[in-house]
């Protein structure tokens, strides 16, 4: 027996698992024949899904950031903000990705898919930085102003990094949130990661299962990612703080009782 | 008179043919079409309010277990955060060699989802009850399970309504999917005539007035049993 057919006993064994993951790293032909699926055919749809996460987080960013900081630098606008990130959670996103759709017929589908997606990915950005903001410690924000500091420099020097986490934070939610939404844009006709799951005719189950493999593969490595890169640029003052090993909830208050 | 009518209904009718032919947004199209919405409300409010329910249920016996074993609460926030993480689409079809299709795939599906965000905000709530009211409440002589029930869970109510309130608004969303597990549902009404305006406006405006009206009665249920809250906000 050779090394593929015991591999194929293996895999056998892990019933429709294995054939799924079988369908992820090797082509074969389409249910319907004449076209190859799975293996390296999924390279071009994990790249459009890529891609539509990559432009919409930008979009998101770009736009979110800046709103936010602002508004939490001048503490402002907190109802505007609140009511921004409550409707946003209301808003199912298949109903914002169907409405671009329909009332943007002319444009590209690739497009309303992204900016649809862009627009689920503002508010929990915004609301994070404007929280984050928010909560960075007077006592910092006063000695930067009394050292000389004008407004904009307080946000670059001292609200924007002490706020990083936060920010990050949210950027983090929104972006594992892009990822899982992008996998319904197949239906709507642009080939992301969702087109071995919503066309299960051509794919068949192997492929149902073996794409969402992948795509719970590419949310989890964001969002590990990501949080490895909070930690990374949180400042070390920050997480000295932070470290929930230390001091418990519980025992700081009690430190705090009068 | 009625042959006037009568040329009038066909006038309207004809401009509605036309409405419907260009994908437009058409009163009388919905008028008559509204009862076939009823169904895939009826199944999204049912996915909804069962998996919260379901998941209200087992993040309240998780959040008891880590609040006397408080070791517990990082592994059980690790857990949950992966099955949040997980796409639900890939979790429907995750699950198919092990559940099928159907209802049961999509609450397994969404009963995961809710779990962090319900888990999280029961232990939020606890954490917020002021050292000095556990005492108080010790000194008068109360048992560890009075003082969860009569003291604890009251004053813990405002984050754990906040939780339940968010875990319906994302649920309504996701719910939206369930029809790729074969659970219906008002996604596959939207999807079913995804270039025309009026069903994108009826199905869509459903599923966002159901977030909307679940919010404001979990909201409404707070405000009633709550009732320090109130004062204070006022």
């Amino acid at each position: 027996m050779d090394a593929g057919g015991e591999r194929m006993t293996t895999l056998a064994f892990l019933g429709e698992f294995g054939d799924a993951i079988d369908y992820i790293f090797h082509a074969r032909e389409s249910r319907a024949g004449g076209s190859q699926v799975g293996g390296k055919e999924l390279l071009p749809l994990i790249w459009t899904h890529l891609e539509i996460t990559l432009i919409a987080m930008a979009i998101a960013i770009a736009v979110a950031l800046p709103i936010g900081l602002a508004l939490g630098h001048t503490g402002r606008g907190a109802f505007a903000t609140i009511s921004v990130s409550n409707t946003g959670r209301a808003i199912p996103s298949v109903a914002l990705i169907a409405f671009f759709i329909a009332f943007f017929p002319q444009t590209p589908e690739f497009w309303n898919v992204t900016v649809a997606l862009a627009l689920l990915a503002i508010p929990p950005i915004l609301t994070n930085a404007y929280v984050g903001v928010q909560q960075v410690s007077r006592d910092a924000v006063d000695a930067a102003r009394g050292m000389g500091m004008s407004g904009i420099q307080v946000v670059r020097r001292v609200e924007f990094p002490l706020a990083l986490p936060l920010i990050f934070g949210g950027i983090r939610t929104s972006t594992v949130n892009v990822i899982a939404t992008a996998t319904i844009a197949p239906l709507v006709g642009v080939l992301t990661l969702g087109d071995p799951i919503i066309s299960g005719t051509v794919h068949g189950r192997a492929g149902q299962i073996g794409a969402s493999i992948v795509v719970a593969v590419m949310a989890i490595t964001a969002e590990l990612l990501l949080a490895a890169a909070q930690r990374a640029i949180t400042p070390a003052g920050l997480k000295l703080e932070r470290d929930p090993s230390s001091v418990s909830p519980l025992k700081r208050r009690i430190q705090t009782a009068p | 008179m009625t042959a006037l009518l009568a040329q009038l209904e066909i006038h309207n009718r004809s401009a509605d043919n036309s409405c419907v032919a260009d994908n437009g947004i058409c009163p009388g199209w919905i008028a008559d079409n509204f009862d076939r919405y009823l169904t895939p409300l009826w199944q999204h409010v049912f996915l909804t309010v069962v998996s919260v329910a379901i998941g209200f249920v087992i993040a309240f016996a998780l959040a008891l277990i880590a609040h006397r074993r408080r070791w517990l609460i990082n592994p059980i926030v690790q857990v949950t955060g992966v099955l949040y993480t997980l796409p639900s689409v890939a979790v429907f079809f995750l699950l198919l060699p092990i559940t099928g299709r159907g209802d049961t795939t999509a609450i397994i599906a969404l009963v995961a989802y809710s779990l962090l965000i319900l888990f999280r905000n029961f232990m939020a709530g606890f954490e917020n009850v002021p050292f000095e009211t556990r005492d108080a409440g010790r000194g008068m002589g109360l048992t560890q399970r009075q003082l969860l029930w009569r003291v604890e869970l009251p004053l813990a109510l405002p984050e754990i309504m906040a939780g339940l309130r968010i875990a319906l608004t994302t649920t309504v969303g996701l719910a939206s999917l369930a029809f790729l597990a074969g659970a219906g549902g008002l996604g596959e009404a939207l999807f079913d005539q995804i270039a025309f305006r009026s069903n994108v406006l009826v199905a869509g405006g459903l599923a966002l007035l159901l977030a909307v009206v679940l919010d404001l009665l979990v909201l409404g249920i707070q405000k009633a049993i709550t009732p320090w809250t109130r004062a204070v906000s006022a």
